[in-house]
């Protein structure tokens, strides 16, 4: 710390500009800036999308006297869907963390276009807002699941036009951000930051800039045809008119499995930074992760299929998906191998950050073993659309990202804001959190193996035990998620002041002042050895 | 447990691949877990002040390669041969019409008889010829592991032959709108010769099964005046009462001649029911949506005579 007492440059947190305030933050192209605004939009998002679980959790609780209408039931999980992935889980780490430490981390001053990183949240906001609207105006919140299934979707009367069109501008934005992060690892390295001297988060988000870029783009189109449908009957996917509709399913899944690796890769990535940290020795097997994060992205967007196994597609194109869903689940294995290995012959600093990493990669494991499950056919068949994917999905996005996303924050929290959180309170919080999870999420997983269906408003009195346990749970879990915002939220404006390296990291970030000065870097590092190399560090 | 109720030879084939992954996924859940737990208290810094700078072995990364990749194929062969099995209809099966609606089932037997919920034979194949007059649905039995979509425009079939006795439910499991949930029915499954005295039988023959279904006795169509009877056959009473209840759409009690505030091309009016109203309700009611209630209501196909039948019913709900 005491090595840049003297530094010169103020922190990216004062006004420096000549715009002041609110007005400096809404025009900066600062990336660390455009981070945090990602981070409080999104935290917004969640915690609406939270209140809507909670309100779907409640209903579940009463079999026949209910809270809300049959059709206001629908629209909520639609809206906790569209809220849940296109606004949180899907943008959440790269916008968030790959905004304020992907340039940090490879020794730049920004990302290659600061301004398009600036429109595209932008276009975040403008999504968010059409999303928001959709509910309120034209024939009432979209009532078809965030999948807006054809023909369903075509004939409803509800808002579907102005959420998908919503969705659509949400693309854009990670479009952008993708090209963006793609042209930044490629041309604005540190000398001497080779390929496999970046840190493996920043290959994480690589792969996930290629799917953003490349798999995007599809579902776009897909929503647009959705929209041309809706008011001029083109008769693409409306069956009346001659159109199919497994053709959108194969659009739409196209994109949207995909989506989930886009959603799974970067809170890999943040993991890798994580554990070696608190190991104090290297990732275990540096190329293996960085590869297996490459062909994730590869592999992972030749699976969408394995969401239609019951669509009615041939028989053989359902055993070509089931085989290559397999071998899908291969790269992760890889990875959950090596990071367990990485605490092998460490010496381990018990700290927040690290808890939530081992919770992350338990859950995760669940999340993933669930997933094979259901690439299983004869398995699939029966779990198909019912609560066990409903259960199945939030272990990986929830138990996986989420919980990635919480671990991410509690390891960067002193770099970004200069300020540490009480840990005693985080450690209180995630007991609440991690036992409501589970209750939440395996309840639902054993609903599903009893056949209940998913989306349904009113349930067969066989299913009605287990549904008052996961409500118990979302209970518990929401606490712990009070508990655990709340505590971040007080050492923002109360916390002790942080040093710059408190958890004692070796890669980039940890070598700037906590927090970092507008300009990241007095001046930019040359780069000697790959990013976990401790043996320095214990020289000193 | 009520989910492990395997009263079809297709569960038995579903069970054994999930017993198979379940297996595998606990030893590996618990040995990550347990190896996490054992690193993170032997190797704690207390413990083991210096950490020793290890970067890989590639010897280890090829073997936690390849295991896993050989325990997934095996997962996805066993998966695919049961799913082999559960999707290929034995060629005696008897083919029934299964028809999904919003928000209702319907089954058609080869001799054209034709029912609300399914009578199965016990020990012999049934094949569902699965269609939809509408949306998507999925046609789902927990108790038989047995799930296809109903697509419109595609007959999609799936098979089952059931090996217990009993009333099983029917889900349909692709979201479809407002009644979703409601969109329920049951296979009978009861011994052949009773499905035979039904299905031999003449339209006075007994539904079988009537021993443990009591309760769930439904309305015989044939003794209702043919406007209601249509009304059931077409599931418009899920939403729509005849005695003034409150439902998801208004109550047909009392509604011809009544003034209803609508929403028609975004504007709100004020419209008295009369035939033509009726008509363009059914045939088109998004076009004209009642004040408080949701834009919901399929278009329903309806002959022209069904059509009247329909409109004198309600008139004489009056």
């Amino acid at each position: 710390m005491s090595t840049h007492a003297s530094t010169a440059q103020p922190s990216y947190l004062v006004d420096t500009g000549a715009r002041k305030g609110l007005m400096a933050w809404l025009t900066t192209t600062d990336h660390k800036r455009i981070g945090l605004l990602y981070l409080y939009s999104m935290i917004t998002f969640f915690f609406v999308g939270v209140g809507i679980g909670f309100v779907m959790r409640l209903v579940q609780l009463t079999t026949f006297q209910k809270l809300i209408s049959a059709q206001t039931y629908n629209a909520l999980f639609t809206v906790h869907g569209v809220i849940m992935i296109f606004l949180f889980v899907v943008p959440g780490l790269p916008a968030i963390f790959g905004n304020f430490f992907l340039p940090i981390l490879i020794g730049a001053k920004d990302v290659s276009f600061p301004r398009l990183n600036l429109a595209s949240w932008y276009f975040f906001v403008a999504g968010a807002i059409l999303a928001v609207l959709s509910l309120f105006t034209g024939g009432g919140a979209p009532d078809t699941g965030w999948t807006f299934y054809a023909p369903f979707s075509l004939k409803t009367g509800t808002n579907v036009s102005l959420a998908v069109f919503a969705a659509f501008v949400l693309g854009f934005s990670s479009m952008l951000t993708g090209i963006n992060f793609i042209t930044t690892i490629h041309r604005l390295r540190a000398p001497g930051m080779k390929w496999f001297r970046m840190p493996l988060m920043c290959w994480a988000l690589y792969s996930t800039a290629w799917i953003q870029l490349l798999a995007t783009p599809i579902v776009a189109i897909t929503l647009v045809l959705v929209i041309l449908e809706r008011f001029f009957g083109i008769g693409i996917f409306d069956p009346s008119k001659g159109g199919d509709p497994l053709l959108y399913q194969h659009l739409f899944w196209i994109y949207s499995h995909p989506a989930v690796y886009i959603m799974i890769l970067p809170a890999m990535g943040a993991i890798s930074e994580i554990l070696p940290t608190f190991a104090k020795r290297p990732i275990f097997g540096y190329k293996a992760i960085a590869f297996s994060s490459m062909s994730i992205a590869a592999v992972g967007s030749l699976v969408w299929a394995h969401h239609m196994f019951t669509s009615g597609m041939s028989a053989t194109a359902n055993m070509v998906f089931s085989l290559l869903t397999m071998i899908v689940a291969v790269p992760s294995a890889i990875k959950v191998f090596n990071w367990v290995s990485t605490l092998y012959k460490g010496s381990i600093d018990f700290q927040p950050p690290l808890l939530f990493t081992l919770t992350f990669i338990f859950l995760f494991c669940i999340g993933g073993l669930t997933g094979v499950m259901q690439g299983a056919l004869a398995l699939n068949v029966h779990i198909h659309d019912t609560y066990f994917i409903v259960g199945h999905f939030h272990y990986v996005m929830f138990g996986g990202t989420g919980m990635a996303l919480f671990a991410a924050l509690l390891y960067w929290f002193p770099k970004m804001w200069g300020k540490m959180y009480s840990k005693k309170a985080i450690y209180a919080s995630w007991f609440p959190m991690f036992i409501g999870f589970n209750m939440l999420y395996f309840g639902m997983m054993i609903l599903g193996m009893m056949g209940m269906p998913r989306r349904y408003y009113v349930h067969l009195p066989q299913f009605h035990t287990m549904h008052v346990v996961a409500t118990v749970g979302s209970w518990l879990l929401i606490l712990g998620l009070v508990m655990f915002f709340g505590t971040l939220l007080y050492a923002i404006f109360k916390g002790e002041k942080a040093e710059d390296n408190p958890w004692g990291g070796v890669t980039l970030e940890w070598t700037i002042p906590s927090p970092p000065p507008l300009e990241n870097f007095e001046e930019i590092p040359t780069i000697t050895h790959g990013p976990y190399h401790f043996e320095q560090q214990e020289a000193k | 447990m009520d989910w492990m109720n395997q009263a079809a030879v297709s569960a038995q084939k579903s069970d054994a691949v999930f017993f198979y992954v379940f297996g595998l996924s606990v030893v590996f859940l618990i040995g990550i877990t347990a190896l996490m737990i054992y690193f993170v208290v032997r190797y704690n810094k207390k413990r083991h002040p210096k950490a020793e700078q290890i970067d890989g072995h590639v010897g280890l990364e090829i073997v936690w390669t390849l295991i896993p990749l050989v325990l997934f194929l095996s997962i996805f062969y066993y998966g695919w041969t049961n799913y082999d099995y559960m999707s290929q209809a034995p060629r005696d099966a008897m083919a029934v019409k299964v028809t999904a609606r919003q928000w209702s089932w319907s089954f058609e037997y080869p001799n054209g008889k034709q029912s609300r919920v399914l009578f199965a034979p016990m020990g012999k194949p049934m094949k569902m010829e699965v269609r939809s007059a509408d949306v998507v649905h999925g046609f789902f039995v927990p108790s038989f592991r047995i799930k296809i979509d109903a697509v419109p425009s595609r007959t999609n079939t799936t098979w089952f032959q059931a090996t217990k006795v009993g009333s099983y439910d029917i889900e349909c499991t692709v979201i479809c709108g407002v009644d979703h949930s409601l969109m329920l029915s049951k296979v009978i499954v009861v011994p052949e010769e009773e499905f035979k005295a039904w299905y031999f039988g003449g339209e006075d023959a007994p539904e079988p099964g009537k021993s443990f279904r009591a309760a769930e006795a439904h309305p015989d169509l044939k003794d209702m005046p043919q406007g209601l009877a249509v009304l059931t056959a077409k599931g418009c009473l899920a939403c729509h009462s005849v005695d003034g209840k409150p439902k998801v759409g208004p109550t047909l009690k009392a509604l011809y001649g009544r003034e209803e505030q609508i929403l028609m091309a975004g504007t709100m009016k004020v419209v008295q029911v009369d035939d033509a109203y009726l008509r363009r309700s059914i045939t088109n009611p998004t076009d004209q949506v009642v004040r408080g209630y949701p834009n919901a209501m399929p278009k329903t196909q309806l002959t022209e005579q069904e059509l009247n039948e329909v409109v004198r019913y309600i008139k004489s709900l009056n």
